[in-house]
């Protein structure tokens, strides 16, 4: 392919438009970082710097004894959110994509006003929700108990009308073919459909894993040692500049897993149609 | 009764369906469907959770349109910032997903990380300092450094500036969602696509875009535009994080925030429900009419 100079005045444009943005978007969560590292001394300098003079990590080591103050080890706590997690995220994705996979390209009774029910139920956001939430969770008997931060947040309309709208895409043909050659619903789901949603799939794996990671668990948890790193965290973390070096470092250092996750989800989005055969 | 045993005979033979639908239907009911159902009726009920609730008719809904004069101020400023940071947003989202869509994959990566970073942070705390008041904040200290103010800048209490602040920030951290899904909905567009049109002789992005683009991504699109009317409308947080609650002469107090102070504050469960329930159909409405856009 030879580049006219058309292409490349719209790639030259494209690569500004995208420095700019992202200078904007990334500036706020470089000073988080820049500010975690600063000394208490340096947060009062005028003009702030854009750069610290001596990085330390004081304002780290500082959290982790506030955090390591409690009755219960910070180690707890960061098992009780590691546990939460994994357990919120696997569930979500196996329940999602087979609830949507069903969704998408089965017609059977019920199947339109299930659909329609899930996408209203994104529109109806009340507080009251959670009242009544609370009321069927205290009725259930897991009030003050893990499960009360994990099942509410297994089933995701979000997540399911994600991998529903994802999943209507792929050809009918291929799961007819896959039907005459006898294939059950379920190894049709696992074994075509799902692998063919790869970027779809990782995406629904990054939404979930963040939501459960910073899920604020103060109301529905009480004791100690079921307690996770956000609820925790909110409790020691007061605002106000004196503070904010803790502040900052709390921030960073709940935001090293879900990048992390998302790195290793964004390296497995690989360009899915060119390599599954399908053709339309 | 025919039609009874017919529907029966179609639900035994979807019986896989079913079965497959069901972990999630079991859950989504318990905690999403009941809890709904059991708030809808709260709307029309005095209810501050200390006492059972009495049934009022619909004086909630006549009080809030009638007397509340703040709530008035709540639509107008709720309809400001989802008719800038909806279309806006949804905009850029697209934009950008497609941008980085043509990316080598380091670089895709890379930039999707940063673009969609806010909306994993907690990240109020820089902000408040970016816009802080004093000389301390950044935004401040730059402006003066420069020399384009002589005195800091109230951006969180001054009645002019707290509106363009909040929905700054709210753009800011509205990527989220619509975006990665996106550009993951670009990463499913059949490659051999692009080179078929390449050949037949298209030329120009915007064919690009109008050809081949925009049709294999509407159903992303749906996702990404449904989210976006959920984020805009339902936005309060941020405002409430910032520039403090209640904002300066209300001018950054959105419905949400209304029903927060209610709820939360007052603990006058019924008019804050009631309020919910205005909004929820204010967001029916607009999402039937995009869906509609969509479907054509």
């Amino acid at each position: 392919m030879v580049k006219t100079n058309k292409q490349k005045a719209g790639n030259i444009i494209t690569a500004l438009l995208l420095i700019i943005l992202g200078a904007f978007m990334f500036l706020p969560i470089y000073l988080t970082i820049v500010m975690s590292l600063k000394p208490q001394e340096e947060l009062f300098i005028f003009p702030p710097k854009l750069y610290t003079l001596r990085p330390t990590l004081d304002n780290f080591s500082s959290m982790f004894d506030i955090l390591d103050n409690n009755r219960v080890p910070f180690s707890r706590y960061l098992f009780n959110s590691i546990a939460v997690t994994f357990t919120v995220t696997f569930s979500q994705c196996v329940f999602v994509s087979m609830g949507a996979f069903v969704l998408a390209k089965c017609r059977f009774p019920f199947s339109k006003l299930i659909n329609s029910v899930i996408v209203t139920s994104l529109l109806y956001q009340s507080n009251v929700i959670y009242i009544m939430q609370y009321a069927v969770m205290s009725k259930m008997g897991i009030i003050d108990n893990p499960l009360a931060l994990i099942l509410p947040s297994i089933a995701s309309p979000m997540g399911l009308f994600l991998m529903k709208q994802s999943i209507s895409q792929m050809p009918d043909s291929i799961i007819e073919s896959a039907k005459i050659d006898g294939a059950g619903l379920f190894r049709i789901c696992w074994q075509i459909v799902i692998p063919n949603q790869k970027p779809a799939l990782m995406t629904l794996i990054i939404f979930a894993f963040q939501a459960s990671w910073n899920m604020q668990g103060g109301s529905l948890v009480f004791q100690e040692q079921y307690k996770t790193l956000p609820t925790v965290i909110t409790q020691i973390s007061t605002t106000g500049i004196a503070r904010a070096g803790e502040t900052m470092a709390a921030s960073v250092f709940m935001l090293i897993p879900p990048v992390i996750v998302f790195m290793l989800t964004q390296s497995q989005v690989i360009d899915t149609m060119a390599h599954s055969g399908i053709k339309r | 009764m025919d039609k009874l045993k017919k529907l029966w005979c179609d639900v035994r033979k979807n019986r896989d369906c079913y079965l497959m639908l069901a972990p999630f239907m079991i859950l989504f009911v318990i905690f999403t469907i009941v809890p709904v159902i059991m708030s809808l009726p709260v709307g029309f009920t005095n209810f501050n959770m200390a006492q059972p609730p009495e049934f009022v008719g619909f004086d909630n809904y006549i009080n809030l349109f009638l007397s509340d004069k703040v709530f008035t101020k709540a639509i107008r400023v709720t309809i400001i910032f989802a008719v800038i940071t909806g279309p806006v947003s949804y905009m850029i989202c697209f934009l950008l997903a497609w941008l980085i869509d043509g990316l080598p994959k380091k670089l895709r990566s890379i930039f999707t990380l940063i673009f969609y970073i806010p909306s994993m942070a907690n990240v109020y705390t820089v902000w408040k300092i970016i816009f802080s008041g004093d000389m301390n904040g950044w935004l401040n200290s730059t402006l003066i450094e420069w020399g384009f103010i002589q005195s800091p800048v109230q951006w969180l209490t001054d009645s002019r500036y707290v509106l363009g602040v909040t929905i700054t920030v709210q753009l800011w951290l509205s990527l989220g969602a619509g975006f990665l899904a996106l550009s993951a909905g670009f990463r499913n567009i059949d490659r051999n696509l692009y080179e078929v049109a390449y050949i037949e002789g298209m030329d120009s992005k915007l064919q690009e875009l109008v050809y081949i683009v925009i049709p294999s991504m509407k159903p992303q699109m749906l996702f990404a535009g449904v989210m976006q009317i959920v984020s805009s409308f339902t936005a309060g947080t941020v405002a409430q994080e910032l520039v403090g609650f209640p904002s300066t002469d209300y001018k950054a107090h959105t419905i949400m925030t209304h029903a927060y102070d209610y709820g939360w504050v007052r603990w006058e469960m019924g008019y804050a429900s009631a309020i919910c329930t205005v909004l929820f159909i204010a967001m029916y409405v607009c999402n039937k009419v995009i869906s509609r856009l969509f479907k054509e």
